[in-house]
């Protein structure tokens, strides 16, 4: 190859020396500390604070954690065996584990809100994961009437006729909306009414078919309560905020206004003020004799409240929306529905998804809030039955962490998910 | 030759309303306003029917009697004997006492949180990161009631600050911190204690007009005043001198141990503490979230542009970086704000004497008017809100970004 011969030269280097190390202070664990922790002396000062800080509270809570005590009848008990090691008293929760999490639900059918609650994801997968066979869809349409058959109890037809009214106006609406959107609404909904009104009746001439032990609305408290609260008002809140939040847009201002006023005047008063309000004002307002349980009236004002946040992230979403699709929707000749239904709406709920998971995170949190007007929920239960209990009266951090640890381990899992779903949104633009 | 020709008039049909875009939505809004009379025909008709089943009226009446009832946080004088309407406004005082305490430390929280949670010291960003989950993602309540435990339970009696050899002591023989509350050195205004308040606000607006002035010499010139520390003299320096100039008008009234309690000093109690700092840590850790995302919105370019021009760190950051990051916090901020109030509503788990505790809650109770009661406590909350919002869009047009 090359002309020179090899051994005219003294020496010739064939391969490249390897590159040298950085020095010890610029490499590996060195590096990472120099840089991240104490590159300035402000920045090393604010290190070891926060060592500090950590410190102190690692040194408060882990003898509090391993020194628990989790087996004991009562808070004297507890005292005794831990005989001043600093311990919680963990009993609390192995004793009452079951008013926490279920209230006073009746203690031989937790298998009810159990199997509820797991049929819960298979309902919710193909919601939340695009992956899930959609066929799984109909189990989710299937799951309302399910769980309020497993959770309340009673005849099975009940909810199988209310199904019923849904399937028939969906059928009825389906063979009428080629004519007219508000042919086929209006249709379905008349459909459905009728099938009630019908199954009404049969209802009433059939006894108990499949019968589940009936419980009480006040019996269904703890964990399960705020749940129940959480899931429902946000599945609820979701077509009502759409539906407010399209006519807060509408060009008609007598629908406009009477949007704008609901939406500003639930969001501007608090969630407790309008809990009272189903607490002891709904009733005034509802036909005499009517005897609404507390559970739904405290649903369908949360509901409300919901909706109207809801309604406000969707308009942002349709505000979002270049003006250009709502042309083109019209120079495609669809009507307002058709519009709506296939070009301006999954674009606009698309973008608002993540504010939507935030309005349901924090609507989980303010069920709540229950507790104040004398519902049971896992904070009520905490404050009521439990601490002004003999037994358990003072043992206050292992049962607010308790409940602490529920929340947080729920809605910081919705966030998460929310984040992910951003990011899977996100990519599929670029 | 052309032939203009109008389309031909058509004559208004009755089934247009129905099939001609241009009527069409006359019908619906006229349906739409008749269902809703209709709807509310309907909610007032029942509400009659109940009301006469009970032989109940609605009337404001109530306001006017006797409360009945003691307050334990007075901003204003009251006693039981006082009116419905008297302890309404003591708890109007109360929540807003406790907004105004909370919204500044949730903002200070929230600004020190979302700033060093972007520090590159990892270390600190990873615990205010920790700070921020741990807050956002568990109720407020449940941190109201855990404050209100920690006032309430683990905090010593009084009795333990006597004796001997006492098993607490006091911080700096001023505050003392027991389980009925904090107690604090109270201010006690003399006469003449006016003139060193009105120096004092004077002496802020001195600074204020001292920095408009540097501004404009600086524009005007080019001439660079300094600015901190005149700000610095001008706020300390007149207020202290008329201070002792009159003699020392303004003493403070230790809080002292006198049988079983404290007397004198300032007493603030548990459940405003515990209120207070809940909702500032809670909201605190929003606003952090908040001003995180407003400082990243804040695109590299502009740190490198303002770099290139020869400004100095500091200078970036209050000319270039902060106004146009204030211009995306401050709404969010806002709306933060209006969420803590309407969350003092929470007071009443807590037994915190607010406007839901009072007229929402024992007058309501004692009375009976629940939908008088509801009706002015949701009045009351809309007032704020949609006072708060009607500033906020004023402040939103005026920072606007003007485009051509």
């Amino acid at each position: 190859m090359s002309d020179t011969p090899a051994h005219s030269v003294a020496f010739v280097r064939e391969t490249p020396i390897p590159p040298a190390d950085p020095p010890a202070t610029e490499r590996g664990v060195i590096k990472w500390v120099r840089e991240n922790l104490v590159s300035t002396p402000a920045n090393a000062v604010m290190t070891v604070l926060s060592l500090v800080a950590i410190y102190w509270f690692l040194a408060l809570l882990v003898p509090w954690l391993l020194n628990g005590v989790w087996n004991a009848g009562s808070i004297r008990e507890c005292r005794e065996i831990m005989a001043g090691s600093g311990g919680g008293c963990f009993a609390v929760l192995t004793e009452r584990w079951h008013q926490l999490i279920f209230g006073r639900y009746p203690t031989d059918q937790y298998w009810r809100p159990t199997v509820a609650f797991v049929l819960l994801f298979v309902a919710l997968a193909p919601v939340l994961f695009q992956t899930v066979p959609r066929r799984l869809l109909i189990f989710t349409g299937l799951y309302p009437f399910l769980a309020y058959w497993l959770v309340w109890g009673g005849s099975i037809l009940g909810p199988i006729f209310a199904l019923a009214g849904f399937a028939v106006g969906y059928i009825a609406y389906s063979r009428l909306v080629d004519r007219s959107f508000a042919m086929g609404f209006f249709g379905g909904v008349l459909a459905a009414i009728v099938t009630w009104w019908i199954t009404g009746f049969l209802a009433d001439a059939t006894g108990n078919v499949m019968a589940l032990e009936t419980v009480e609305s006040r019996d269904i408290g703890g964990f399960m309560l705020n749940l129940i609260l959480g899931t429902v008002c946000v599945s609820l809140s979701l077509p009502l905020g759409i539906v407010l939040a399209l006519g807060r847009q509408s060009s008609m201002p007598i629908i406009k206004w009477i949007c704008v006023v609901f939406i500003e005047f639930i969001r501007g008063v608090p969630l407790i003020t309008l809990l009272f309000v189903a607490n002891v004002v709904l009733a005034y307002f509802l036909p005499p004799g009517s005897n609404f349980d507390l559970i739904l009236r405290v649903i369908i004002m949360i509901t409300m409240f919901a909706a109207a946040y809801i309604a406000e992230v969707i308009r942002g979403g349709l505000a979002a929306l270049p003006r250009g699709q709502y042309e083109a929707a019209d120079s495609l000749g669809l009507d307002y529905a058709q519009a709506m239904r296939l070009i301006i709406l999954p674009q606009a709920l698309k973008i608002s998804i993540p504010g939507i998971v935030n309005v349901a995170v924090g609507l989980f949190k303010d069920t709540t809030l229950v507790s104040i007007i004398a519902m049971f929920d896992l904070v009520g239960m905490v404050r009521g039955p439990i601490l002004a209990s003999t037994d358990w009266n003072g043992v206050y951090w292992e049962l607010f962490g308790f409940a602490a640890f529920l929340f947080f381990v729920v809605c910081y899992g919705i966030s998460q998910y929310s984040q992910w779903l951003e990011r899977q949104l996100q990519t599929d633009r670029r | 030759m052309t032939v203009m020709t109008d389309p031909p008039r058509e004559s208004f049909r009755l089934s247009m309303l129905l099939n001609d875009t241009r009527y069409r939505s006359y019908t619906f809004q006229f349906i739409a306003l008749i269902a809703l009379f209709l709807f509310i025909g309907w909610l007032i008709s029942n509400a009659a029917q109940n009301l006469e089943d009970l032989g109940q009226d609605i009337s404001y009446g109530f306001l006017g009697e006797s409360a009945g009832y003691d307050i334990n946080q007075r901003p204003i004088e009251y006693n039981s004997q006082d009116s419905h309407l008297r302890a309404s406004i003591v708890g109007v005082l109360n929540t807003l006492i406790v907004a105004f305490l909370g919204c500044i430390t949730a903002t200070v929280l929230g600004v020190v949180a979302g700033v060093l949670r972007l520090s590159n010291n990892w270390i600190v960003a990873k615990l205010m990161a920790v700070y921020v989950e741990a807050f956002r993602n568990v109720p407020v309540l449940i941190w109201i009631l855990i404050i209100f435990s920690i006032m309430t339970v683990s905090l010593p009696g009084p009795r333990a600050f006597r004796g001997e050899d006492p098993s607490s002591s006091m911080l700096f023989d001023a505050f003392a911190f027991t389980n009925r509350g904090v107690y604090a050195p109270k201010p006690i205004w003399e006469s003449g204690s006016m003139i060193v308040v009105i120096t004092f606000l004077l002496s802020i607006l001195a600074i204020f007009a001292y920095r408009a002035y540097a501004k404009k010499l600086l524009y005007d010139t080019g001439r660079l005043l300094p600015t901190f520390w005149p700000s610095i003299a001008i706020f300390f320096v007149p207020t202290i001198l008329m201070f002792f100039i009159l003699g020392r008008p303004i003493s403070l009234e230790y809080p002292e141990l006198r049988g079983f309690n404290f007397q004198g000093g300032m007493q603030i109690r548990g459940s405003l503490i515990a209120l207070w700092f809940a909702l500032a840590i809670y909201t605190g850790a929003f606003i952090a979230e908040n001003v995180r995302a407003g400082i990243m919105a804040i695109s590299k370019g502009q740190t490198e542009a303002a770099a290139s021009l020869g400004l100095r760190p500091n200078r970036i950051m209050n000319l270039v970086i902060l106004p146009q990051a204030l211009r995306v916090i401050i709404p969010p901020l806002i709306s933060q704000y209006l969420n803590l109030t309407k969350n003092s509503s929470l007071a009443i788990a807590v037994g915190y004497m607010d406007i839901t505790g009072t007229l929402g809650g024992i007058t309501l109770n004692q009375t009976g008017r629940a939908i008088e009661a509801i009706l002015l406590l949701m009045l009351f909350y809309l007032t704020i809100s949609l006072s708060i919002s009607a500033i906020m869009n004023v402040y939103n047009n005026s920072v606007k970004l003007k485009e051509r």
